[in-house]
């Protein structure tokens, strides 16, 4: 079994994960690990994105905090740091969020041996389908990394079982139509497109996408098995630093109510 | 059970389809899968269909102005003494360039489809010109995707945009260019493809669309070929256009292919060969994926895409259609570069020549072209695609004389 299996085995009855999200190397590679500790703590699964420089994926938040780490310096590598030295300290699962430029630029040999010794379990490419993906995933089975792939309400029923063949450790499903970022409530549909991917997918599914808020995560959780958070923590942080706060206190106060509002549906479902 | 995966397997084969060798595919968000089969099913469909190639026809002679000439660029080419320089005069369609072959094409096809809003990212904004014309021609929503910088330095045509009843959207990411257009254009279609098409400007992107677009200007090189063919009884022997992501150059190449007709496509060799100088993605720079296709790119060793310079806002990409790196990886096509300040020399060239005002784009294919025709002998003859009018250059260029360059 591997780490990210049993966050969701384990979970039961006791509600839906939560996979929170951190830009790498934002604001600065040290501030970025106290955030990223911070989240850690109340997260089930944490995301780590490595910036790139055109985001085709994401909205303003992720956009910026993307920005500013590159202005700041980020490569590549401080994110396999970042990775290691959260492992060093947690046994929670801890996956690689990124374009897959960087990781063909690097090798696809050479970016899971990265990977895998900095101990991430798994990565998210949004840019990279199942139809392109064979040369990654096979240098990524080797080392015991998992490739997570996307769902949309876009995929027919006939691609959505050969994305759950096809995915390792869940299917990260998009609650909108769109890029990341804060929404002000969940797109029209959303329940019937999860119907439709519980009815046909074997794997853990996740939602993510424009899920910001407690009552969004309730929500959420009452369709999937994990709720993913990205701008809104990253836009905590953001803030707090504006502010002149502790950004890593911060994220890991939203982290916490986020948490608290998804074991409050897995107790009103149990 | 096995249907179903008989099914998956033929669908997935049909993909293998957007393949230039080991370039293009389909490297596009989950979201983006389904529309781009749609599209891609349209298109077949479409391009089968009499009905709809005739309307295509018509509106690209009655309305585009096509056929485009060759004209003979007699002083030209006496100037420079060696081969006869041919200009296929793509400057004379409708909109002042090419890309107008393009937009008729996608904008009846999203009609077809009943998308009744377009999208478009634009540079030097002919291809924003060109979507907007199209789109008021067919009475359809268009919205314009236009980096600040763009924007600034082609001030004329966003004003063009606007009176033809499109929104032009500016774009602040990055480096405020093309490449930046192109990834508004990408979120926004992420979220609206179910009414909205996506009418890419050149030959770059996910599967279809470099093939589609591909399709849609080869009508320069067949027509060309035919021309020459009358005029001389003979094929050119060498072809010359510019390259940013490669539309006009493909177009004018791709019905050449099977014929051993040398091939030169021309990029923008901006100030210098450091990053951030220059715009010679083929020339100087790796293989990589961006916007949706596996291609040639300027990328720094972490991947990250560098920024390009150019004179001409059309060129200043950092990527190129997947199609042209596969001709360059095989060897079928060459690829050169000319500076900002050959280009410019060149549009004075001609001005004086031939009382043609070529697009710094454009430009860029005639400073090639002439370095080329001087080296070739008298008897033979080279095919320029002058891809574009230069009067949206015409701030540029005065400012740049002004300045005392």
């Amino acid at each position: 079994m591997s780490r990210i299996d049993d966050a969701f085995s384990a979970r039961g009855g006791n509600g839906c994960a939560l996979i929170g999200y951190a830009t790498a190397g934002f604001p600065d590679r040290k501030t970025c690990l106290s955030i990223a500790s911070s989240l850690l703590e109340h997260c089930d699964i944490l995301e780590i994105g490595i910036p790139f420089s055109d985001p085709v994926l994401d909205g303003p938040v992720i956009q910026e905090s993307s920005r500013r780490a590159l202005e700041s310096g980020f490569r590549v590598s401080d994110a396999f740091d970042l990775a290691a030295e959260l492992r060093a300290a947690s046994q929670k699962p801890i996956l690689a969020m990124t374009y897959y430029n960087p990781v063909h630029r690097a090798g696809h040999a050479a970016f899971a041996a990265e990977a895998a010794r900095a101990g991430l379990d798994g990565t998210l490419i949004p840019d990279l389908p199942p139809e392109e993906m064979a040369g990654w995933k096979e240098e990524a089975d080797r080392r015991g990394i998992r490739n997570v792939l996307f769902a949309a309400m876009t995929t027919p029923q006939e691609r959505l079982r050969y994305l759950d063949r096809s995915t390792g450790g869940f299917l990260y499903c998009f609650a909108v139509k769109g890029t990341t970022g804060m929404r002000d409530r969940l797109a029209g549909g959303l329940g019937d497109f999860m119907a439709l991917a519980r009815s046909c997918c074997a794997s853990p599914l996740a939602i993510g996408l424009g899920i910001s808020t407690p009552d969004q995560c309730r929500d959420a959780a009452a369709l999937a098995d994990g709720v993913v958070v990205g701008s809104a923590l990253v836009k905590a942080a953001m803030d707090a630093i504006q502010d002149g706060e502790d950004p890593a206190a911060r994220a890991g106060r939203l982290a916490s109510l986020l948490k608290r509002s998804l074991a409050e549906q897995g107790a009103a479902q149990a | 059970m096995r249907k179903r995966e008989a099914i998956i397997t033929e669908a997935e084969s049909r993909h293998r389809r957007g393949r230039f060798g080991d370039f293009g595919g389909c490297f596009v968000p989950e979201t983006l899968i389904a529309p781009l089969r749609e599209l891609e099913e349209a298109y077949v469909q479409a391009m089968a269909d009499t009905a709809f190639r005739h309307e295509l026809e018509s509106y690209l002679r009655d309305y585009a102005g096509r056929p485009t000439p060759l004209y003979e660029a007699r002083r030209l080419s006496s100037e420079v003494g060696g081969a006869t320089i041919f200009l296929k005069r793509e400057d004379l369609c409708h909109t002042g360039s090419h890309k107008i072959n393009n937009t008729l094409g996608q904008c009846l096809l999203a009609r077809r489809m009943g998308k009744r809003r377009v999208i478009a990212e634009t540079g030097a904004g002919q291809h924003g010109v060109a979507t907007a014309t199209t789109a008021a021609l067919l009475g359809q929503e268009c919205d314009v995707f236009m980096g600040e910088t763009d924007m600034a330095r082609q001030s004329l045509n966003v004003f063009r945009m606007e009176l033809l009843g499109a929104r032009v959207v500016p774009v602040t990411a990055g480096s405020r260019t093309l490449k930046d257009a192109v990834n508004e254009a990408l979120r926004d279609w992420v979220a609206t493809s179910d009414h909205t098409h996506y009418c890419i400007g050149s030959v770059v992107g996910p599967h279809p669309f470099p093939l589609l677009v591909r399709d849609l200007q080869s009508v320069i090189g067949r027509e060309a070929r035919r021309q020459h063919l009358e005029r001389t009884g003979n094929l050119p022997d060498c072809l010359v256009a510019c390259v940013g992501g490669g539309s006009n150059s493909l177009g004018l190449f791709h019905p050449f292919l099977g014929d051993g007709v040398r091939m030169v496509g021309v990029e923008a060799g901006g100030k210098g060969t450091e990053p951030g100088e220059h715009g010679s993605t083929l020339c100087l720079g790796s293989a990589g994926v961006l916007h949706g296709a596996r291609s040639y790119l300027l990328q720094d060793g972490d991947g990250q895409i560098v920024e390009t310079h150019s004179v001409s806002a059309g060129l200043d990409y950092p990527g190129v259609g997947p199609e042209h790196a596969f001709l360059k990886d095989s060897g079928r096509a060459e690829y050169t570069n000319v500076s900002d300040a050959e280009a410019l020399r060149a549009v004075e060239m001609l001005c004086s020549t031939e009382g043609i005002l070529p697009a710094l784009e454009s430009a860029h294919a005639v400073a090639g072209a002439v370095e080329l025709a001087r080296e070739m002998p008298r008897s033979s003859s080279l095919v320029v695609c002058l891809s574009g009018r230069g009067d949206k250059d015409v701030n540029t260029l005065m400012d740049i004389r002004r300045g005392g360059r």
